[in-house]
This record gives structure tokens, C-alpha cells and sequence, in this order.
């Protein structure tokens, strides 16, 4: 068996997401670049992301005009009493001081696992849910008082369907356009438009229940379009597409942005599209925005960490004293183990891992620059639930 | 941009002036979906339901009317009490469709969130709540004229004024269409929902057909209670060589007035559930 030899890292080569497969020994390739700051996950600097104004303070070259400021929403949903087999639920807070601002023109992301509330925060932006305290302003309208405004400013594409399922594709858009106040002939013009846009013409004469889940998802995507609105609210607009759909999605709400200088939040439990599609990005952990900044720069958080990704064949070779030593540092899950560590370390670590007696017991590894999920870590959230797909 | 700092914010609405550093006032609002175009958009998408889903239901409506008056073939033996059957089991798949398949409809939406799509749009609840009545009492006019046919042919009654349907369908629709949707949409529970709708029907059922002679008088109380009384008791009456239209149109007002007061009823707890 001979040993691996590692590349030197490229002189400001940034770090990509490369793994080495393995056919006989494993080959890794990594590329990081150590000249970054070491950031610790859960340091005490972590709170200092906790406010939203950080990344205007931080930039102060990048601010457009608000759009959409929110204060202090709080939200509490009140204990349940538990019943005969049915265990009582604690008060919980699913909004807890919210204060974002979305300015003209971003994609504007909200990420956090199920139940971090993004939901409930978004039904509060809507006017679907009266907060118990705390101001939503969106295009200069007071939302809280004036709860029905929303309807008029914004589209809103909530999770469900249930009130376009039996309708077919063509006329649960030109029905939601018209209850949008268009006349009959923009509706249909409207209709036919954002349909060909999506490509979802073939389908417009089907009903939405006889979709799959991810065409459904378009086609209620397209109903949220028609009936231009300067604020699109989006909740897991994506869920169940397939790349095509996907793509079509993001190239027309880019259109919107470009076009009529739309501005849209978006909510989401995937990393991965949180990463490639927001301008920035507020994290949410259980009611609160834990940070708030783009993608880029809540990475440079961690920018100092490299995640290494170790897949054992069966069980790890915990006789090797490095790998017991590893083993405090790692996230297992099943024969996955996950470490987040300084590049040095890294380097260390895959060094042993690939050399020696470890080396024979090791299936794969991956090394990687860190992403949101990283940063979701180190500032402390629980990232199980988030999505990378 | 001012930047307000957040300990002066903590549980408080900022000032305006605060929140954002624009020049110009408050964007303009979207137009407002106005009150007939919108109920007409949703009539049409509820009509277009039935294509997808509601056909089976209705033919189950109009058997089981059909069957009930096979039934009570065994048991009446025409006159006064036929009239009552046939005009009841009528009414009846209008008391099917309206009351108990609408407050289904609702509580489901109610219950998966599908009224969000409604609340985020601008659009007069009332529009939401008679499109979706009127629809669902369109739905009964073929199961309603064929039971009220195949029953005067069963009965001999005289198919002479069966007309007063044109009356008797949209008025009794109106009265059960808006206690089914208010059912639907202040039931906490869709199960609750569905099971008010059934006990509702079930009233109609055997309130509207049995003959009320026979009938003890707490649940002739119930009868009289119940909105599609009215609308069987005008449909009977015109059974009638000569009918006291007076007193048919004297009970087709109290259906209208109930169709008025349940269907204002729905339209507040549309406004309720709408907003949570």
C-alpha cells in the first residue's frame, strides 16, 4: 500500500468540494487555503451576529433602500393542555424578536430547519398571523395594522395547494390572477405568458391533483406570478423539482428582479440552493435570526475551518491511537464520521487516516470549504433537518 | 440609511421614519379584486371542480334520494304525504351537496391551510363565500330536477309546477350552502367539520321527508328550525291544482332570509379563519 501523497494548496486557490472515490486505496485530492482566520464554533464572538444590522455596518458600499423592515415580531403560541393519551405541548416562542431589513431588488433567504420558524415568520410578514408584538413594514405599509394591504402588495406562495388541487393548471392561474383585480383579458394574456415562461403549456389542461409533486409546485408558482406584484414571498417554492423545473423557477424570478426590480424572500431548508441563490441570507434557529449577511460572508465566519468527511468500510479502526484521538472531535452517523477542523489539523488527519493501518479500514473521504450548514453549526443551531440536495 | 440601534427596539414598533430611508412615501397598493368579477372567477373555478371531483357524489345524492322515496312508496300512500316525500327527497340532495359536501370543502381548506391562498389575494371574503355557495348549489339542479320527475311519476303528482324549483333550488341552496360553509369554516377541527355537515343532512333527511303529521312536536320544533323546511313545504304546496302561492312565496322568503343571515354568518367566519 503506498501512501498518499497530498498537494500542496494552491497559492489563493480557493477550496472546492472534491472527493476521492475509491476504486482500490482511496485517493483524496484538497485544496484549502490556510492563510484564513480560525474561527471556533461556539466562541463568544458567535453573539455578535445576532443582530441583523451587522452586515449594513459591515458594508456599508451595498445598501439599496428598504423594502421590507421588521422590528421586534414576536410570536408566542400558548401551551396546550394535554389530553387523555395526548401529552400537553409547552408555550413556545416561534418568533422571538425578529428584526430584519430586505432591500429593493435582493433575494432575500430565510434558512433554518423544519420548525425554526420560518413559516410562522413569514405568515406574520403576510398578514396571515397577527404577531403579539413588533412592527412589519413592507413597501411603506404598515402590515400589522393593516393586515389586508399585504394582499396587494405581495404574492405569497404558501405551502400548500389544497385550494388549486382540483383546478387545472390554466385556469388555477387566470383564477388567481383574476382575484388578483385583472380583468378577464389580462388575466388570460397573464396566464398564457407566465405558462409559456415555465413551460408548463403542454400541461395547462390538466388538474393540479394529477401532477407530481414537483410539477404541481410550478404550477402554483405560476399562479403566485400572475398579477405582477413588486414582493414575492416564497415559501420552499423548489420542494420535490426536478432540476428543469428548478432553473425555469430561478430564471424568471431573475427576470422579475431585472425587470421590474422585484424583490423576493424566500424560504428554505436547503443549504445548497440557500448558497447559489440569495444575495443574503438571515438564519433562523428556534424563533430567533442567529445571523444575517450573504452567503459569502457568513461563510467567512468559518472560513478558517475545513470540514473532513471520513466514511469507514465497516467500523472505525479505533485501535489506531490517531483515530481514537479523531474520534472526540468527530459527528458519527453510522460509519460517517464528520469533522470539522483547522486546516493544519486536517491535513494531520488525513494524513493518518490515509496512511498506515487506518488506511485499509476507510471506504471514502471528502474535504471540503465550509458550508451554510457549517455556519449553521458554529453559530450554534441544530442543524439536523437542513436539506443539501 | 439611519440605522436605529437595537436597544432602543427591543418589543416596540420602530417610527417610520426609522425603518427605512426612502424618499418617497408608501408604494402604491395593487388593485383590489372587486366584489362580482371576483365571485364570478371563483363560481367558475368551484363549477370546474365538479368536473374533477364531484360527479360521483352527485349521482350518490340523487340515488339516495331516489331510493329513500322507493322506500317511502311502502308507506304513504299519496296525497298530502307523497307530496311531503317527494318535495323532502328533493330538497334533500340539495341539503346533501350544499350543506354537508361544502362544510367538508371548507373544513379541509380550513384545516391544510388552503385559505392562505385566498387571504393573500385581494379579494372580498364575501366574493370566496357565495362563489364557492353558488357552486355548490349549482351542483344540485340536475339531482334535484330528477328526483322531484322520477318522484311525481312514482307518486302521480302533477308535473305542472315543477318550475317553482327555479325558485326552490337557489333559495334553499342559499340558506344550507351558507350553514354548511359557516359549519365548515368555525369547526376547529375538519373531523368536526365533516361530522356537523353528516348530522346536518341527517336533520334534513329525516325532518324534510317523514311527514310531519307524524312527527313529535319537540322534533316538529327542530323542523321548523331547519331552513330546508321552508323550501320543501313551498316546494309540497305547489302540488296543489290550485296552490296558495302566497303562502309558497311567504315560505320562500324565509329561506331567502336565511340564505342572507347564514350566508353573512360564513362570510365572518371566513374573515376569522382567514386571519389567524
Amino acid at each position: 500500500m503506498s501512501p498518499v501523497v497530498l498537494p500542496a494548496a494552491p497559492e489563493g486557490g480557493r477550496g472546492s468540494r472534491r472527493r476521492g472515490r475509491r476504486a482500490g486505496p482511496p485517493r483524496g485530492v484538497c485544496a484549502v487555503r490556510p492563510t484564513r482566520k480560525w474561527f471556533r464554533a461556539r466562541d463568544p464572538v458567535v453573539s455578535s451576529f445576532v443582530s441583523t444590522r451587522i452586515p449594513q455596518t459591515v458594508r456599508p458600499g451595498r445598501e439599496g433602500d428598504v423594502v421590507c423592515a421588521v422590528r421586534g415580531l414576536t410570536k408566542t403560541y400558548p401551551a396546550v393542555r394535554g389530553r387523555r393519551g395526548v401529552p400537553g405541548t409547552p408555550e413556545v416562542r416561534a418568533t422571538d424578536a425578529v428584526d430584519l431589513d430586505i432591500r429593493r431588488g435582493e433575494i432575500f433567504g430565510l434558512l433554518g430547519p423544519n420548525g425554526a420558524g420560518k413559516s410562522t415568520l413569514v405568515r406574520q410578514m403576510t398578514g396571515l398571523m397577527r404577531p403579539d408584538r413588533g412592527s412589519v413594514e413592507i413597501l411603506g405599509h404598515d402590515i400589522v395594522r393593516h393586515p389586508e394591504r399585504a394582499a396587494r402588495i405581495l404574492a405569497y406562495l404558501g405551502q400548500e395547494s389544497t385550494a388549486l388541487d382540483e383546478l387545472t393548471v390554466s385556469l388555477a392561474a387566470e383564477t388567481t390572477g383574476r382575484l388578483r383585480g385583472l380583468d378577464v383579458a389580462s388575466a388570460r394574456a397573464e396566464r398564457d405568458a407566465v405558462l409559456d415562461e415555465l413551460g408548463l403549456a403542454p400541461l395547462a389542461a390538466r388538474p393540479l391533483r394529477r401532477l407530481s409533486g414537483g410539477q404541481r409546485r410550478l404550477a402554483c408558482f405560476a399562479a403566485a406570478l400572475v398579477g405582477r406584484r413588486p414582493f414575492l414571498v416564497l415559501d420552499e417554492p423548489t420542494t420535490g423539482m426536478d432540476p428543469v423545473a428548478r432553473r425555469a423557477v430561478w430564471a424568471a424570478v431573475d427576470r422579475r428582479r431585472a425587470e421590474h426590480g422585484a424583490t423576493v424572500l424566500l424560504v428554505t431548508h436547503n443549504v445548497i440552493e440557500a448558497e447559489t441563490v440569495l444575495d443574503r441570507v438571515a438564519v433562523l434557529d428556534r424563533g430567533r435570526v442567529i445571523a444575517c449577511d450573504t452567503p459569502s460572508g457568513l461563510k467567512e465566519q468559518v472560513a478558517g475551518e475545513v470540514r473532513v468527511e471520513l466514511v469507514w468500510r465497516e467500523r472505525a479502526p479505533l485501535d489506531v491511537p490517531e483515530v481514537a484521538a479523531l474520534r472526540e472531535a468527530a459527528v458519527e452517523s453510522g460509519r460517517r464520521w464528520t469533522l470539522r477542523l483547522a486546516p493544519e489539523e486536517a491535513r494531520a488527519a488525513v494524513a493518518t487516516v490515509t496512511g498506515g493501518d487506518a488506511f485499509a479500514a476507510l471506504d471514502d473521504f471528502t474535504l471540503a470549504t465550509p458550508s451554510l450548514e457549517d455556519v449553521y453549526l458554529a453559530l450554534g443551531g441544530d442543524a439536523r433537518g437542513l436539506v443539501k440536495a | 440609511m439611519s440605522v436605529v440601534p437595537a436597544e432602543v427596539l427591543p418589543g416596540r414598533a420602530a417610527p417610520a421614519q426609522d425603518t427605512a430611508g426612502r424618499g418617497a412615501g408608501p408604494a402604491e397598493l395593487g388593485p383590489r379584486a372587486r366584489l362580482w368579477p371576483a365571485l364570478s372567477a371563483v363560481y367558475r373555478a368551484q363549477l370546474s371542480r365538479a368536473r374533477v371531483a364531484r360527479i360521483p357524489l352527485l349521482f350518490v345524492a340523487t340515488f339516495q334520494s331516489v331510493g329513500i322515496m322507493i322506500l317511502m312508496r311502502g308507506v304513504v300512500d299519496g296525497g298530502h304525504e307523497a307530496r311531503a316525500v317527494v318535495a323532502g327527497a328533493s330538497v334533500l340532495v340539495v341539503a346533501f351537496v350544499a350543506l354537508n359536501l361544502l362544510a367538508q370543502y371548507f373544513g379541509q381548506l380550513r384545516a391544510s391551510g388552503g385559505l392562505d391562498h385566498y387571504a393573500t389575494l385581494p379579494v372580498p371574503p364575501a366574493a370566496v363565500v357565495l362563489g364557492a355557495a353558488a357552486a355548490y348549489a349549482s351542483f344540485t339542479v340536475p339531482g334535484t330536477v330528477v328526483t322531484a320527475v322520477f318522484g311525481c311519476l312514482l307518486f302521480q303528482l302533477p308535473l305542472a309546477h315543477l318550475w317553482v324549483l327555479a325558485a326552490v333550488i337557489p333559495l334553499a341552496g342559499a340558506a344550507l350552502a351558507g350553514l354548511g360553509a359557516a359549519l365548515g369554516l368555525l369547526a376547529p377541527r375538519p373531523e368536526l367539520a365533516t361530522l356537523l355537515g353528516q348530522l346536518g343532512m341527517s336533520a334534513a333527511l329525516l325532518l324534510g321527508v317523514l311527514p310531519p303529521d307524524r312527527l313529535p312536536s319537540v322534533v316538529r320544533l327542530g323542523r321548523d328550525l331547519l331552513p330546508s323546511t321552508y323550501g320543501v313545504e313551498a316546494f309540497a304546496r305547489t302540488f296543489d291544482g290550485h296552490p296558495d302561492w302566497a303562502v309558497v312565496l311567504l315560505d320562500l322568503s324565509v329561506c331567502a332570509g336565511v340564505g342572507v343571515a347564514s350566508l353573512a354568518v360564513a362570510t365572518w367566519a371566513y374573515r376569522r379563519a382567514a386571519v389567524r
